[in-house]
């Protein structure tokens, strides 16, 4: 009998501490499969968030560094053009990449600094203890919304791929789900396609995952996916969003 | 024929492995108890699994190797 699904190597041997049913734990391992099929364990360098993935650094098998609040992209930055030999990426969650490290984000994204981003939106603050995120959905409830997100009040939720794509500077943009078997394999496509963009020498790549949070919905792990469907792909739809040298490829 | 193996005592009993398998072949085994303290996930009959690995591709805790 052949293996034909394990623990991929570029992950460490200890039990991942996100709650019961969290996504991380399956965005993680999209990750270090990418790092396996690719072969590029030994020379990959990831940027952890702050958030509830900030103990990333501990789970991944390659060389890791942990940044201040949102500065993933800034700091992978530095990493990239002292070392433009070592693939460098960034895992960061909503409240980092969206709210605090927005300039970050954009910047470098402006910039196309030749790194690989990949951002996981729950719409919301899983770590604090579910407070409203940038990216919480008009009337949801949390913590600090608790009749629902105002818009009015707290203004609108903020769409990271279709604002970023407004900007010439990134090369890949693409938005994926992790709520079924089917949206987890096109998922790893996506992460895949983004480090080798990097590795081609194409530029900013940044894949954002929808995910869940079930402790802070307040849901089961299968309700919330169920969520994810019908509530949070309406307002985040699945697609790339930019993908320059595939336009190009077109216009020829 | 295909064979599932869970790393049973790094069980969250999420149960997104459950509702994964089109063959509904897993249930929470709720007379268990795992050195974490969850229920975890169990499969009921090895025989009709036919190792699509749809289990191991939902489970976040990376606990399920399949082989076939």
């Amino acid at each position: 009998m052949a293996v034909v699904f394990q623990k991929p190597k570029s992950l460490t041997d200890l039990p991942f501490h996100y709650c019961p049913g969290c996504p991380h734990g399956i965005i993680h391992r999209l990750v270090a499969e990418v790092m396996d099929e690719l072969g590029i364990e030994g020379k990959t360098i990831g940027v952890a968030p702050v958030g509830c993935a900030v103990m990333a650094y501990d789970y991944f098998a390659c060389d890791m560094i942990e940044a201040a609040h949102g500065r993933a992209p800034a700091v992978a930055t530095g990493i990239k053009r002292c070392r433009p030999e070592n693939v460098v990426f960034t895992y960061q969650g909503d409240g980092d990449l969206a709210s605090i490290g927005m300039a970050e984000t954009v910047h470098a994204a402006a910039r196309n600094e030749n790194i690989t981003v990949i951002f996981v939106n729950n719409a919301i603050y899983g770590m604090t203890g579910g407070q409203m995120a940038p990216t919480s959905l008009p009337g949801q409830v949390t913590q600090t919304s608790p009749y629902g997100r105002d818009v009015n009040h707290c203004g609108w939720p903020i769409k990271v791929c279709e604002m970023l794509s407004t900007l010439e500077g990134p090369e890949y943009l693409a938005r994926v789900a992790v709520n079924n078997v089917k949206n987890v394999n096109a998922a790893k496509k996506a992460i895949k396609k983004a480090f080798q963009n990097q590795i081609e020498g194409k530029g900013f790549s940044l894949v954002e995952v929808v995910s869940a949070c079930p402790t802070n919905w307040g849901m089961t792990p299968q309700k919330a996916l169920e969520w994810v469907e019908s509530d949070m792909l309406p307002y985040y739809p699945i697609g790339v969003y930019k993908d320059r040298s595939a336009a190009k490829e077109d216009a020829k | 024929m295909a064979k599932v193996t869970f790393n049973t005592d790094l069980c969250k009993g999420c149960g997104l492995c459950v509702s994964a398998c089109p063959k509904k072949l897993l249930v929470i085994a709720e007379d268990q108890i795992n050195s974490k303290g969850y229920s975890p996930a169990v499969m009921t009959d090895m025989e009709k699994c036919i190792g699509c690995a749809f289990c191991a591709t939902m489970c976040p805790d990376c606990i399920i190797t399949v082989e076939k």
